[in-house]
Parts: C-alpha cells; structure tokens; sequence
C-alpha cells in the first residue's frame, strides 16, 4: 500500500475520526461531498466511490451518469470545527468507470493546464486576497444588514465579525491554509484575509476550504458571510486579486534584477498573455450577472485593460518588492471575484498567460494616470480596450475564444455556456425595482 | 511498541526442531527483537501485531512431512496480502540441496546449527535491506513528540495534525537536530523528485507546519538566510 494511504488509514485510527468528507466541486464552484465511515476508507482509496453524477451541475449527461471519485490522499485534513475534530476531508479526482479521467472534472481541468505549463518549464504559483461580507443573516427578501459601520483597518476589537475573522483564522491555519494579512475592508461589514501563496492546485483546493470555513464559522455564530461580488450598490463590491508567479528550474521566472519593476521578459510576456486575452476569460473569473455589477468605474476594480505598477484602475499591476527577495516578483490579476470556480478560471489565466510565452506576445507601454473617469472616446485614443461590461457580452466573447475552449475542454465549454446563456436570459426578463421606479411615474 | 515483530515457525513441533526453536527465539529475543510462535499461516494471519510482521524465521526440520509443512508455510506467506519478507530459513547442512528452485520462497539461509552473532547480524541485515533498518521510534525535542511507528506527532502533548508530506518534512528534519538542510536537499530526500518550483514547495510546508505550531512554537523550525532550514529548540538564529 502506498505510504500516503497508510498515512491517511493511521490518522484516522489516531485520531478517532469518524466520517469522512470527500470532496469535489461542481463546474459552477459549488462544494460536494460525500461522507464514508472509516470502514470504507481503504477501498475508496483502491477502488474509488462510485456516484451518479447527474444531480450534479455540469457533470454527466443522462446515459453515461456513473463515476468514480477517487480521494487524494495528499489532501488529507481534520475539519476542526465540525463535530469536534472527529471529521475529516479529502479532495477527490472524478474519473469514468473505464478509469480514465472525467472531462467535467474542474480538478482535472486545471491540473491538466498545469501539466502543460510544466512542459513549458514552469509551475504557477498564486496567492488570492479574498474579500467577503459578514451580514446579520443571508435572508434574500430584504437588503443585506450590515454588522458594523467600519472602515478600512479598523480596529474594533470587541465586535462580532473581529473574533469571527481570529477564529477563522485559526481554523485555516489549523488545515494547512496559512494566512498572509488579515483586516477590515473599506465597506462597512467587509473583511479581506489574504492567503499565502502555494502551487496553482493546492491553492484552487484552499479557495474551496476557504469559502466554506469561512460560511460555516459565521452560521455558528448566527451570521452571514456572503461571496457575492457586489452585494450592496454604492459600495465596493468583493473582489478576489489574484498574484501570480510562474517558478521554474532557476527560481522565480518573473524575477529580474535588471529589468524594469524586477519584471523578466517571461513575466511581460504572461502578462501581455493575459491583457490580450482577458475579454476572453472574463465569464470563468467573473461568472454572475452580479459580477458585473461591481467591475464598473469608481469603485477599486478594473474596468479597463492596462498595466501599471501602482495604479488601482489597471488590470494588472506589478507590485513593488523588495530587491532582495527575488522570489517574490510577481503580478497580481485585479478583476477576478470571489464566486469564481477557482480551477476553472486559474485554467484560463495559466492558459492565456502561457499562450504570451509561447507566441513572444509584447507587453503594452504602461499606463499609469488613473483610468476611473475615462471616457470611451479617450480609452480609444489611448488603445485601451474594457472589460465585458455585462455577462452577455463575456459570453460572447468566451464563445469565440478558442483559448477558452481549449483550456476547459469541450464538456465544459459547451455546458458552461449553456448555463449561463440561461442565466442571462432569466435575468434579462426580470423587472427590477430600479426599473419601476425610474419608469412607472412617467410612463 | 515493539517496532520488529519476528515469526518464528514451530509447525507441529517435534523433539527434532523444538530445541532449535527455542535457540532461535533466544536468539531473537537478545537481539532486541519480539519472538511470535506460530504453527502455521492461520496462526501468521490471527497473530499478526498492529504494526505488521517484521519477518519470518523457518526452521526447516528433518522429517518429509515436516519440511512439506515448512515450505509450503514459506510459500503461503508470499501470498498473503500483506506479504512476509524477509523470510530467513534455518536448514541441516545435508538438505541444502532443497534450496535449489525454491528461490521465490525465502530471502537467506542459515546453517543448523546455527551460531547466535551470525543470525543477529544476518537479520538486522536483511532488516536493512528491506527498508526496516531500526531507527529511533520516537523522536522527541524540546515540546515536539514524533511517534515514528504511527505517523503522530504532538506539541506539548497537544496532538498536531500534519499532512503527510508536511509530517515527513517535520521528521526529517527532528532526526538531525540543529542540523541546516538547504530547500535543494530537503526536496530531494523528503519529496523524493525532481520538481519544477519545487523549493518554493519547501517554503510553502515550513509555513504551514509553523501556522500549525503556532506563534508560541513556530520558532522551533528556524530559517538560515540563504541557506535553508533547521529544526531547532534553542530560540537564537
């Protein structure tokens, strides 16, 4: 038996846990899971646990529904909180009976898009600063209540949402997630926790654990925590800046001590990978009608598609680091938000950053004055092209990318765009109450 | 915590064998080892000890019926699943010739009689061969408790869950003490492969395993600048 199996099967008997959670996510970035006693441990490692997948979204069509999860062992973990630590979670690969992997496998997806990057002689690693919403309770019929009225690293140490963000930390950091910073946002209820950097994979895993330690803690306190991108208009929305780095034989790739910001030709080039590309991968970083509601002027998120080094209206920016810590150069991507499916977007980000390496993309000249206020007319004459400003113009242009499909692989191309279509469509027919106020009275 | 649990195969004793049974659990026993009787593959199966059989001694004994019964118990516990090697047969000088083809069905001989100092050294040779070399089953330093034969480890007697790569990364670092591994070395010989990004990988476990310590203990794995990491107590860089 593998040692890691025996690792696991050890852990378990130790430690007296009781059920086992496996894991896997949905092509939406929704968490499943299902439980095994310890009994059952050993052949889930041998032979998999079957399940019909076509309850679940973006998975199997009717005739082919049955497939195999099969639990990573590397990915073992107690879940401190839940049923005092008597619980435990693996993240599973999804594969077909014939044991060859299953294409609506987001895991696989990204793991797949990694491999190809390795090819290439890299291995991206990423450290996600996620934002979120603690609300008094997740009742969809009435505004969002805010807990607090705090403001940018506020310390309001006696409030609820100060001891749910250290207990929530704790429990991360408990299950191999450790943290950078955590603090107070600048919308009132709003919390960042910026996550230390690890491979592309184990991060998206930590992203999944992340949302929901960080749901599950607030319930247990009777609040709400939300990942909703823009929650409350008129405030800034939640947004998920996502640094990158590519490694590789020699280190940091995107490290050079004599370029300009310490930026390599390897790191331009991703860079320019993923401005050219990004009205493409924009429906997998952004996937809800809501998202769009919070990539708009005059709040911090990126509404054109530039570079600067310090400018919090670009894209992407390349952050000042230290001249003696090369190994963190690095770029941080500004538009993704915090309800993406993480394997699926780190998949189309590592594939248009890629593609600038391989094809010898130039990198754009800077832009360094503030984008906010541009008109449509001054970005054309400044060659800058925005974002999609709404779901159906990203699926638009995801539908002609080839990059896209590629990276997601038919299965989820296709099922995704179906999905979401639908979801545009829903909404397109819906009559907001913005709507009838602005209209009724007059018309 | 017995780390080597040794079968000793009696068959249905017989005042041939018997007293070379007893020698070789002796002989067994001074070295350090346990000595398990077992009459044959249902007792090697009932008998088993938590931590799996370390190996099996075989007397052959002089008898047809019996030397049946020996070799068919070595063959027997090739084939079941959790597979006893290495299996170290004791054979009278004028049977040797039954070796012959019989290659598949132990790992070395020894002559009966047989001197104590020679199957010691053949068997902690034979140990080592198959990966069980002893080492020290706990590893302890300062507040960290390493239990080697369970994969637990535990920081002030408060139980510390590790992933498996970041409990192999813990113990090999405990086993040297004060000792500074570059990230390159640590990869190598705790990850085992060649892996792009790999030292990154390094830091991303010391983080971990020091998030896990906490803030009261993370000192204990300590960063060389430019060189790399070292598990040590005493709290000075």
């Amino acid at each position: 038996m593998e040692p890691q199996f025996d690792y696991v099967l050890k852990a378990v008997e130790e430690r007296q846990v009781r059920l086992i959670r496996l894991w896997f996510t949905d092509v939406l970035g929704q968490l499943k899971s299902v439980a095994i006693s310890p009994a059952e441990l050993d052949s889930a490692f041998e032979e998999g646990v079957h399940f019909d997948g076509s309850a679940i979204d973006g998975f199997s069509r009717v005739q082919e529904s049955d497939v195999i999860a099969k639990p990573d062992p590397s990915t073992f973990e107690l879940m401190p909180w839940a049923d005092g630590g008597s619980t435990g979670r693996m993240f599973c690969d999804i594969s077909n009976p014939d044991g060859t992997a299953f294409s609506g496998d987001p895991r696989h997806i990204l793991k797949r898009n990694l491999r190809e990057a390795e090819a290439n002689g890299y291995a991206l690693f990423v450290a996600p600063e996620m934002e979120f919403f603690y609300f008094a309770d997740g009742n969809p019929n009435h505004q969002p209540e805010l807990l607090d009225s705090g403001s940018f690293f506020d310390l309001t140490t006696s409030d609820v949402a100060s001891d749910l963000r250290r207990r929530t930390i704790s429990v991360l950091e408990a299950m191999s997630i450790p943290v950078e910073y955590s603090f107070h946002e600048d919308s009132p209820s709003q919390h960042e926790i910026d996550l230390r950097y690890t491979d592309a994979l184990t991060m998206a895993d930590q992203i999944m654990t992340f949302r929901l330690v960080v749901r599950e803690l607030a319930l247990e306190r009777d609040r709400y925590a939300s990942f909703m991108p823009k929650p409350i208009a008129g405030i800034q929305g939640s947004g998920m800046h996502l640094h990158l780095s590519l490694f590789g034989e020699h280190g940091n790739a995107f490290h050079d001590p004599e370029a300009e910001y310490g930026l390599s030709e390897v790191g331009r080039a991703f860079t320019a990978g993923l401005l050219r590309h990004a009205r493409e991968i924009t429906a997998v970083t952004n996937q809800l009608v809501n998202s769009y509601k919070r990539l708009v002027n005059g709040f911090e998120a990126p509404v054109w598609i530039s570079w600067a080094q310090q400018n919090r209206s670009a894209l992407v920016r390349v952050p000042v680091t230290r001249v003696d810590k090369p190994s963190s150069t690095r770029i941080e991507y500004r538009s993704p938000d915090p309800s993406c499916n993480p394997y699926l977007a780190f998949s189309v980000l590592v594939a248009a950053g890629m593609k600038g390496i391989t094809e010898g993309y130039e990198l754009p000249g800077e832009l360094k004055q503030n984008l906010n206020e541009l008109s449509a007319s001054e970005a054309g004459k400044l060659g800058v092209s925005a974002l999609p400003a709404s779901l159906a113009e990203a699926l638009d242009e995801m539908e002609r990318s080839e990059l896209v499909q590629e990276a997601l692989g038919d299965h989820i191309f296709e099922w995704f765009l179906r999905n979401k279509r639908s979801e545009w469509a829903d909404y397109k027919a819906h009559v907001s109450p913005w709507e009838l106020q602005r209209y009724l009275p007059s018309w | 915590m017995d780390k080597t649990n040794f079968a000793v195969f009696t068959g249905q004793p017989d005042a041939a064998t018997n007293p070379a049974i007893v020698e070789v659990i002796r002989t067994l026993t001074m070295a350090g080892h346990h000595a398990i009787e077992v009459r044959d593959i249902q007792d090697l199966k009932a008998l088993r000890p938590a931590a799996g059989w370390s190996g099996s001694v075989v007397p052959v004994g002089t008898t047809n019926e019996a030397t049946t019964e020996a070799w068919g118990y070595c063959r027997d516990s090739r084939r079941i699943e959790d597979t006893i090697i290495p299996v170290l047969v004791l054979i009278g000088g004028s049977h040797v010739s039954e070796l012959s083809d019989r290659n598949e069905q132990f790992d070395d001989f020894i002559l009966s009689p047989f001197h104590p100092s020679e199957m010691q050294a053949r068997i902690s040779h034979l140990l080592w061969r198959s990966g069980q070399a002893p080492g020290p089953e706990i590893v302890e330093l300062g507040p960290l408790l390493l239990n080697v034969e369970t994969y637990q480890a535990s920081l002030q007697n408060r139980p510390l869950d590790l992933t498996f790569m970041e409990y192999e990364l813990l113990k090999f670092l405990a086993v040297s003490p004060g000792k500074v591994f570059s990230r390159e070395i640590l990869l190598n010989r705790v990850w085992g492969y060649e892996y792009f990004g790999g030292a990154r990988t390094v830091d991303v476990h010391v983080r971990r395993l020091r998030a896990k310590f906490g803030e009261e203990h993370a000192h204990l794995i300590q960063t060389v600048r430019s060189v790399g990491y070292k598990l040590d107590q005493s709290r000075a860089i």
